[in-house]
């Protein structure tokens, strides 16, 4: 119990130097679309709220769970299809026309 | 069974490390236009293999339940990332809200499940998830009903507001505190979400829709944080760290719209902008300003060698994007080199002016950030700003007594022209007096940015005949 939560600690703190070093690099242009991508990102809580769902322990569990399957999925859903739109609108200049 | 269930459990571990491979590097892709999509795919595809890796958990009894759950969830998130791309900042705020509520509830239902067989560190980061969880839920709310307009946009205010906010959070943390060393405590849980409940509304009333790309960034990295702790509660090493990455950008860029604005977090979470600012203006004189048809301004654009564009939140409002573009397009094919340049804070969030303008197909190289362009004001034959005013305040260079002081601008008074479209003299939303109206060199132009725009175009498309 306590080694996993040491190794939990271990974990998030090289998540987060990899996150700050990564991030640091994204270009400005694309701080939208990074903002709603991290968020999809993000929604992976979805797995703590399935094996709740799955598990059924109690009843109170189970509608938890259930409602926060819901509002991870649509997290995860919208989340990665509208940065999917945002970046498919990003053109370079093509050559202009006559 | 057992050797099964072991293998089942190593099989789906291996898949959340290969899922957490693809999380990063997805974030990694995401440093350039070019490699950007992959990124999405890379998330996409680890979020697939997680889902499906944890359907395999040997707890696992409930399917038909999971599937309901995803499909509904499906269905509310297409439509969320079908909305219109000026939709995106509420949007965005809305998906901190639904991710924050998620947390809160798994934390919830943890809590019930285990308590009072929860060991202090455990329950310290289940106090935490459930604290940031239930705040960030429904300041998120807050945030999005601003960006949505149903609430007000001005900040709200009254006297002693802090001390009740603080006093707030001071009582949900007590009530987390008593919970770590007497975790059996079950009737004081609900103080601990209801509490942080209030404090979310309460902690973004008082602030207005300029320094939304502030807090809109700092909630991202409340969720963020949240989800980190549930990955604690949960055992998920996938959503620790999916977590911390999402927690560090959010932070990032909170602290990069701080900078761009010269504000520190506290000042922005409980200066009150808008509303310090309004003795600040009151005492202005009457100057004179120099107004110009669109006829003028699209004689003096197509005469310009060098243009560059400032687009603001009221293009934004205006919808002048694909306006802009055909603006755009009139100079460009007339030889006139046309530029864009981005203030960080431009707009309701992180990067909001780009997007719009990529919606309107103006190429991305074209998209200067301020850092980049300043130097090439001087050398620039006109400044036309649309929609944009605080971040092209000279004040913020050289009145110390300006409440903007020292926030970094586009330097646009530097052009040998200055163009402002605006709907009429009233001051902005800061109610702070913009000095660059005043200028010899500046011409403004009345009236909406869309239609204005629009004249503009019309006037440049005739006198090419």
């Amino acid at each position: 119990m306590n080694t996993a939560l040491i190794d939990g600690l271990f974990v998030f703190m090289l998540a987060g130097f990899i996150g700050f070093e990564v991030i640091k690099r994204v270009s400005p242009l694309l701080h939208t679309p990074l903002m709603s991508l991290t968020n999809a990102l993000d929604a992976i809580a979805v797995v703590g709220a399935i094996v709740l769902v799955g598990e059924h322990k109690s009843n109170l569990s189970f509608v938890l769970g259930v409602l926060a399957t819901i509002a991870a999925t649509s997290n995860v859903v919208g989340g990665f299809l509208i940065t999917d739109r945002m970046l498919k609108m990003f053109k370079s200049s093509r050559p202009t026309k006559p | 069974m057992t050797t099964e269930f072991a293998g089942s459990q190593h099989i789906i571990e291996i898949i959340y490390l290969i899922a957490s491979v693809l999380f990063i590097l997805s974030l990694k892709w995401m440093s350039a236009p070019k490699t950007a999509r992959h990124g999405v795919w890379a998330g996409e595809i680890g979020m697939l293999l997680a889902i499906g890796g944890t359907l395999l958990h040997h707890g696992i009894v409930d399917y038909k339940w999971i599937f309901i759950a995803l499909v509904i969830g499906s269905g509310i998130g297409v439509p969320l990332g079908l909305v219109h791309m000026t939709a995106v900042p509420q949007r965005t705020a809305l998906s901190h809200a639904f991710g924050a509520f998620c947390v809160t509830l798994v934390g919830s239902a943890e809590f019930y499940l285990r308590t009072p067989d929860v060991p202090p560190f455990m329950m310290s980061v289940l106090c935490m998830e459930v604290i940031l969880g239930s705040l960030t839920f429904t300041g998120s709310l807050m945030a999005a009903g601003k960006l949505q307009e149903v609430l007000p946009q001005r900040p709200i205010t009254y006297k002693g507001q802090n001390i009740v906010n603080l006093g707030l959070l001071a009582i949900a943390i007590a009530a987390g505190v008593y919970l770590v060393l007497h975790p059996g405590t079950k009737q004081l849980f609900p103080v601990m979400v209801i509490i942080p409940l209030f404090f979310g509304v309460f902690m973004i009333m008082p602030i207005g829709g300029a320094d939304m790309p502030t807090v809109i960034s700092l909630l991202n990295s409340y969720a963020g944080l949240s989800a980190a702790a549930m990955g604690f509660v949960v055992q998920s090493k996938l959503l620790i760290i999916a977590g911390a990455l999402d927690g560090s950008s959010g932070f990032i860029l909170s602290v990069i719209m701080c900078k761009a604005m010269n504000r520190s977090f506290t000042n922005v979470m409980f200066g009150a902008f808008g509303q310090v600012q309004a003795s600040a203006a009151a005492g202005k004189e009457e100057r004179t300003v120099r107004s110009a048809t669109a006829e003028e301004a699209a004689g003096i654009l197509a005469a310009a060698n060098r243009v560059v564009i400032v687009p603001g939140y009221g293009m934004a409002v205006a919808q002048a994007q694909h306006k802009v573009r055909e603006l755009y397009d009139a100079l460009t094919k007339r030889g006139v080199e046309v530029r864009f340049a981005i203030h960080p804070v431009a707009g309701r969030m992180p990067g909001h002016m780009n997007v719009l303008l990529a919606e309107a197909d103006i190429p991305y190289d074209k998209l200067v950030e301020m850092d980049d362009i300043n130097g090439d004001f001087p050398q620039t034959d006109v400044a036309l700003v649309i929609g944009a005013n605080d971040v092209t305040n000279p004040a913020a260079r050289t009145e110390q007594s300006s409440p903007i002081f020292g926030m970094p601008i586009l330097d646009v008074d530097k052009a040998r022209t200055v163009m402002v479209i605006k709907r009429s003299m009233n001051p902005g939303f800061a109610g702070i007096d913009n000095p660059l109206y005043y200028l010899d060199h500046t011409l403004m132009l009345f009236g909406d940015a869309k239609a204005f725009v629009n004249s503009i175009v019309h006037e440049l498309a005739g006198n090419s005949h």
